[in-house]
């Protein structure tokens, strides 16, 4: 059942994904995107966590990506007609793509110390209660510098909003 | 194999109930409306216009679907399945009542019993806000896109007052699933109901909650992105027939599923607000035979001449209801425990939509400054306060 369903939105995001670079219009992009992470939260749920999975779909596929597509609508962005391509990325493109993923597939695979390999129900740490124990013990440095990093990109949003104004 | 079995069942009564539910809701609703405006509202057809909600279903399903020319055609189908779909879905970790055991078979009245239900609500309502904004885009129609744009804004800045309403009484209960929120609030203390907006301190909460779930839902007073004198009637311009419904259920199951969650979160859940031992259990049925009473009695003294055999009708109906509830209450208190559970938890959240449906009758709509200003300068900082204050007893309390 689990294999079953790992498949099927694995399958889902990689179409989604593959949909997001190639669709010409940016709604049908950003529509993807959602797609995407409906998908991926699917995946964290499978795997055990459950708070994580339905943090993904509130924060990203909820409230940033309404964001995006509210940008998008307002704009009223068209579809991309002549996608303008440098000659250099005509010829060199795929290549640097297989050399990076090539590279990133050795640097996992020969570079990193082995990893056990994931397998469905075997966490039980994804709970609220144990998400929020780990958020204020053990990560509680990490957890308040990256919210002093937002605080600080939204001390410059609104910063630079002003000088519109004025 | 049992558990699928009771789980479909479950889910099919769930199902019907809940589209009945829908159907009537604008009955109610339009009944409500004449009332308060000294009408009389639907009338025609059915004793006091009773099977209009099936005379609406016949006229929208035989309607012309139209799709125009100009529309993104893709999406402007997808969306109102997308509404219904998201909308239909919250309900299912609801709880409606309490374990029971009835003919050997012990369940819990409700669908799922999760340990993030109120997530999954929450991640739902949020993911709600695609239907009405790619029906507004699909539409390529000036008056839909602004009702589109208008209510992913609205809807945006008004989860998060509502998020942070319903952090205090997941604070005070110590959990996130609505089975165990709902079993932290029984009982009572010297009388008054334990429940988190008594003698939890969530008063305050349950009005954010409850100003929040008009804006989420798009009800008047915030219902800018239908605002019919201003922009034709927003995002759904360009809809007829079914997928015109859909977003009109679309509304109503966000109305219901709101209200729920309210009741669950603020109002105790399935728990009676009378105490055991001062007769909760004879409470429904006495209600019951009460409302039986007076058909009978306006049956005597009818004004026009069906009356005389619908009022009578109904009585009997509703006091056969009323006899089931005593026959619970006296000699089979399984079926008791379940079916007060059910009336509760009804009532309570008939209650609330019958506020919605009143504010409607009531208030005008805001403009839209107003609204945004409202839930950012009054609504974001008092829920935050709302929330550290209780933290802050909690804490106290150890």
């Amino acid at each position: 059942m689990d294999l079953i369903l790992f498949i099927i939105f694995a399958m889902f995001a990689v179409a989604s994904a593959l949909g997001l670079i190639l669709q010409t219009h940016p709604i049908n992009s950003a529509l993807s995107l959602i797609g995407v992470m409906g998908s991926l939260a699917v995946l964290y749920l499978l795997l055990g966590a459950e708070f994580i999975a339905a943090a993904q779909l509130v924060v990203y596929a909820g409230a940033i990506m309404v964001l995006f597509l509210f940008v998008i609508m307002l704009l009223n962005a068209g579809e991309e007609r002549n996608p303008w391509k440098a000659p250099a990325v005509a010829y060199i493109g795929g290549p640097v793509v297989i050399f990076l993923i090539g590279a990133f597939v050795y640097l996992i695979n020969f570079t990193l110390p082995p990893m056990r390999s994931v397998s469905f129900g075997d966490f039980t740490g994804g709970g609220p209660r144990e998400i929020g124990m780990a958020i204020f013990t053990k990560y509680l440095l990490p957890f308040e510098v990256t919210s002093v990093l937002i605080l600080i990109a939204i001390v410059g949003a609104m910063v630079l909003a002003r000088k519109e104004i004025d | 194999m049992e558990f699928i079995i009771i789980t479909l069942v479950k889910t099919g009564l769930v199902a019907f109930i809940l589209l009945t539910t829908l159907a009537y809701l604008q009955w109610v609703e339009r009944k409500v409306i004449a009332h308060v405006q000294a009408r009389v509202g639907p009338y025609r057809v059915g004793p006091h216009g009773l099977l209009q909600p099936l005379a609406d279903v016949v006229k929208l399903m035989t309607k012309e679907d139209l799709i125009p020319d100009h529309v993104n055609k893709v999406f402007y189908v997808l969306a109102p399945f997308l509404a219904v779909f998201l909308a239909l879905l919250s309900i299912s970790v609801s709880p409606f009542g309490p374990a029971v055991e009835i003919f050997g078979i012990k369940t819990n009245l409700g669908l799922a019993d999760i340990n993030i239900g109120i997530l999954l609500i929450l991640a739902v309502s949020s993911l709600g806000v695609y239907g009405i904004a790619l029906a507004g885009w699909a539409s390529n129609n000036k008056y839909s896109l602004m009702g589109g744009l208008r209510s992913a804004a609205q809807m945006v800045s008004y989860e998060l007052p509502m998020a942070l309403a319903i952090a205090a009484p997941l604070i005070l209960s110590n959990s996130l699933n609505l089975r165990e929120i709902v079993d932290t609030q029984a009982g009572n203390w010297y009388g008054i109901p334990n429940w988190n907006i008594f003698t939890g301190g969530q008063i305050f909460g349950f009005f954010l909650f409850m100003i929040a779930a008009f804006a989420e839902t798009n009800r008047i007073p915030f219902d800018l992105p239908e605002a019919e004198n201003e922009l034709v009637a927003g995002f759904h311009v360009e809809y007829s027939s079914m997928k015109f419904a859909g977003f009109f259920m679309a509304e109503y199951a966000n109305m219901i599923t709101v209200c729920s969650v309210a009741t669950v979160l603020f109002l105790g859940g399935w728990h009676s607000p009378i105490p055991s031992q001062a007769g909760s259990g004879v409470f429904a049925a006495l209600v019951h035979f009460a409302a039986a009473g007076m058909l009978f009695f306006h049956a005597m003294h009818a004004a026009r001449p069906f009356d005389k055999i619908t009022f009578p009708v109904f009585g009997v109906v509703i006091s056969g209801i009323g006899a089931i509830f005593l026959a619970g209450a006296s000699v089979w208190p399984a079926l008791g425990a379940a079916i007060n559970g059910l009336f509760w938890y009804g009532a309570k959240t008939f209650i609330l939509l019958f506020v919605f449906i009143w504010i409607r009758a009531t208030l005008p709509r805001f403009r839209y400054d107003q609204l945004m200003r409202f839930a950012w300068l009054f609504m974001f900082p008092a829920a935050l306060l709302n929330m550290l204050i209780t933290a802050f007893f909690v804490a106290l309390k150890g």
